[in-house]
């Protein structure tokens, strides 16, 4: 099936919500609207044998209302032959149904897309940030954002006395220290009750007993 | 210039097995030719660094093969690849696991000084939070560049005063008697053999 | 969640048994594996969720190396941005460049000559065997198997000497440039390449008798991290992994590009899915890549190495140092960039890796709007979960080599 035959019968099934089709060195993109992509992929995946989602891409038109996009290029296996899908998603109301459903390829670009653009996806399982650290305040790839980056709180480091239980040496990390005479001293050993290891951190120059 | 700088070692042979020389100067030569590298392999920089792991610039004949991925276990930190602030925590972190005495190279570029990526995501020089002793430029530099800034860690530790840095009583992680600052290493190019 | 018996066992062989039979549930771990590990290949942290040694669930964390490329493109002309395009897939950057160059050619709709054509194909089947050789021994040497890597890497030695010969640089070359190449391939080249195409296939079979039917390297990675075909079309998997899941499927022959569609090549097909059949797939197309290096290097034609098109690429030296209309072609080149009409073009080639795509949206002028990058690892990351479940905890090495991905362009 030729992506014409395919946006023939999606015109038939959704009419007006598919427009004309536009032909760039071979491709075939449209623009559908927001509200029907979801059923929209399902049809061209199960009539249309589109079933390989190939990449989902957030574009910046800034200074166009609608100022998002995002791009769904769908491959066919077994016609061998792409299709372009494209979205138009307002910053007001910067929200879109997941395709998880359809392809479950989507999950990782639908985060990306989340990450650099501050798009969401309604029906992710997992809508996190991917590139950037949990917590970037930022969304990079929005044209209003600098390419030096803005400062921000870096992020904490996965292992954290926070987030696990602590082991059992106390504080950390560790760091030996060649100088120092006394093997005790240079690395807490895990016999050392806390107190001791409180104790020591606390009166670093006292003399130990052993 | 080698021979001032290696004249910290300067053994006198009495008999034929017994030597008589400096504490410093012996512990730094048994200190810099077993020197195990932490390779922090990060990018590109990482592919270079295994190719002097490998045979045809052979790491194991500076006594440095043994590339420990743990950092209890090593000395030197490799530094290969661009460091983006995700990543930087984590590389600091690792540092501070390594036990003193402790050296530390950035290879490449992005290591350096952030590269050819003026981003929003990258660290412009891992000097931003760790202590660098040898800078070597190049992108990636070649293998031969590499071991010449591993020679040159070894011509650092060589000179280090090892007896003084063990007298202190309460001591600093990463203070070391360094005799001298950051050395910068010419990565792109081939060095030309001196006959010397 | 436990049953209570009424009566108390005095053996303890008894109660162990009474516990297996209540089908006590223990604690499950979570365990951090990476950024920083020996196995993981390039920066990659994985969270496993452990019930004693076997893997219950698997969260990949990537964005280590993010280092924001898609937004540096927007700010560089086509031409500057072909550095960073080395750097993506870092073990073989010749293959990233090769595909770059068409993508921006399909952009511009022109057409390179077929001199040049055949000594890309040449560069991406180089790059192809580069790629595979690490993964191969980096897989082999993750799962024990040291010898192999120091075999890979002597070979790879003699493709740097190559990549060095044609472009200057071991390594991340930028050696192609839009409309063309930077430099023809210099003479030196064609004896470097018969004699490597003659002392190659020696180590593919050294490789091959010490790895294929060993006993331990059978049992580390046959049945492990099956990935059946549905899931890995429905993941949008390419590549290797694809292949030995059974898909046939290759850019080289299905969209052919490049004048693929002069050479001879088989593509090999696995059946299974798992670790030992992609490790079979890459082992074969470094064999069919030979095949196809033999034939590129016989039949190269003659001609001119760069399209004629002054505007798009940099005029002659001698003409820019002479002449009004070439200086300003020149200089208009450099500071403005080629000038790309508006539309949006994607162009995707068969790498190493998978299918590398370049989407670009262009506004015109000399600079991408939007350029999206479609890494095969990335991709063929989100199929780690599906691998890795039920596996035992070592078995998530030789499924992470077995992917093989590298991190520089999955986070781009």
């Amino acid at each position: 099936m030729t992506p014409q035959a395919a946006i023939d019968r999606l015109k038939v099934r959704f009419g007006d919500a598919i427009s004309a089709p536009v032909e760039f060195r071979g491709e075939t993109t449209i623009t559908v609207s927001s509200e029907k992509i979801a059923a929209i992929c399902q049809l061209l995946k199960k009539e249309c044998e589109f079933d390989m989602l190939t990449d989902l891409s957030g574009v910046d038109n800034y200074g166009e209302d609608p100022r998002y996009e995002v791009s769904y290029l769908l491959y066919s296996l077994a016609n061998r032959c792409h299709l372009r899908l494209k979205v138009r998603v307002s910053e007001d109301d910067l929200i879109v149904d997941s395709v998880t459903g359809v392809w479950q390829g989507a999950n990782w670009h639908e985060r990306e897309a989340f990450d650099m653009f501050g798009i969401r996806f309604r029906g992710h399982p997992n809508l996190k940030r991917i590139l950037m650290w949990e917590g970037y305040p930022h969304h990079p790839l929005r044209k209003d954002f600098p390419l030096a980056g803005i400062p921000a709180e870096l992020p904490e480091t996965a292992v954290d006395a926070d987030t696990v239980r602590v082991a059992p040496m106390l504080g950390g990390p560790f760091v030996a220290n060649s100088g120092t005479r006394s093997s005790i001293r240079r690395e807490p050993r895990q016999y050392d009750t806390m107190a001791e290891q409180q104790d020591k951190l606390d009166n670093p120059t006292k003399k130990e007993s052993v | 210039m080698i021979q001032r700088l290696e004249k910290g070692f300067d053994p006198k042979v009495e008999g034929r097995d017994l030597i008589v020389t400096r504490a410093d100067a012996a512990i730094g030569w048994v200190r810099k030719n077993s020197c195990w590298p932490m390779p922090m392999g990060l990018a590109c920089c990482a592919i270079e660094l295994m190719a002097v792991g490998a045979s045809r610039f052979d790491i194991a004949r500076f006594g440095a093969e043994v590339m420990r991925f743990s950092p209890r276990q090593s000395d030197l930190m490799i530094v290969a690849g661009t460091c983006v602030y995700k990543m930087a925590g984590v590389v600091k972190r690792v540092w501070d696991q390594m036990p003193n005495p402790k050296w530390c190279i950035a290879m490449g570029a992005c290591a350096s000084s952030g590269g050819m990526y003026r981003s929003y995501a990258v660290v412009q020089g891992v000097d931003h939070f760790l202590p660098v002793d040898v800078y070597i430029s190049g992108c990636p530099p070649r293998p031969e560049a590499l071991l010449e800034g591993l020679m040159a860690i070894q011509r650092k530790i060589a000179q280090e005063k090892a007896t003084r840095n063990m007298k202190q009583p309460t001591h600093e992680p990463g203070l070391r008697h360094a005799v001298q600052g950051p050395i910068i290493i010419r990565g792109e190019y081939a060095p030309k053999l001196k006959s010397s | 969640m436990a049953t209570q018996h009424e009566m108390e066992l005095i053996d303890s062989a008894a109660r162990a048994q009474q516990a297996m039979d209540e089908g006590l549930s223990g604690e499950k771990m979570l365990i951090n594996m990476g950024p920083q590990h020996p196995s993981t290949h390039g920066v990659l942290r994985v969270v496993l969720e452990l019930d004693g040694e076997e893997v219950v669930n698997v969260w990949p964390d990537i964005g280590y190396l993010h280092r924001g490329d898609e937004k540096i493109a927007e700010n560089m002309t086509y031409t500057q941005f072909i550095p960073y395009t080395d750097r993506l897939d870092y073990i073989a950057p010749l293959a990233n460049n090769v595909t770059y160059a068409y993508a921006v050619e399909k952009l511009l709709g022109m057409d390179v000559p077929p001199r040049c054509k055949y000594i890309r194909v040449i560069c991406a089947e180089l790059a192809r065997i580069s790629s595979h050789l690490l993964g191969i021994g980096a897989f082999a040497m993750d799962v024990g198997a040291m010898t192999i890597f120091l075999y890979t890497f002597r070979e790879r030695e003699k493709i740097y000497d190559m990549a060095e010969c044609i472009s200057g640089a071991r390594f991340t070359t930028s050696y192609t440039r839009i409309g063309g190449l930077s430099r023809d391939m210099p003479p030196e080249f064609v004896p470097m390449l018969r004699t490597f195409l003659k002392e190659f296939p020696v180590t593919i079979d050294e490789v091959d008798k010490l790895l294929t039917r060993n006993r331990i390297f059978c049992e580390r990675a046959r049945g492990i991290g099956v990935l059946p075909k549905e899931i890995a079309i429905d993941l949008g998997v390419t590549g290797p992994c694809l292949r030995g899941s059974g898909v046939d499927w290759d850019i080289r022959k299905s969209h052919p590009y490049s004048s693929y569609e002069d050479f001879e090549f088989d593509v090999p097909t696995g059946t299974l899915g798992d670790s030992y059949d992609r490790y079979l797939v890459r082992m074969e197309e470094m064999r069919q890549s030979v095949r196809i290096l033999q034939q590129a290097i016989d039949h190269l034609p003659d001609g001119p190495v760069n399209s004629p098109d002054a505007k798009i690429l940099l005029p002659d030296k001698e003409a820019v140092l002479t002449k009004m209309e070439e200086l300003i072609h020149h200089f208009i080149n450099v500071t403005e960039g080629v000038n790309a009409p508006p539309g949006e073009v994607y162009f995707s080639a068969e790498n190493p890796k998978g299918e590398l795509g370049f989407y670009i949206v262009s506004r015109g002028g000399g600079t991408p709007h939007r350029l999206k990058i479609r890494a095969p690892s990335f991709v063929n990351l989100q199929a780690l979960p599906v691998m890795a479940k039920g596996h035992m905890m070592s078995d998530m090495v030789t499924i992470l080599a077995s992917i093989d991905f590298v991190m520089g362009e999955c986070d781009r």
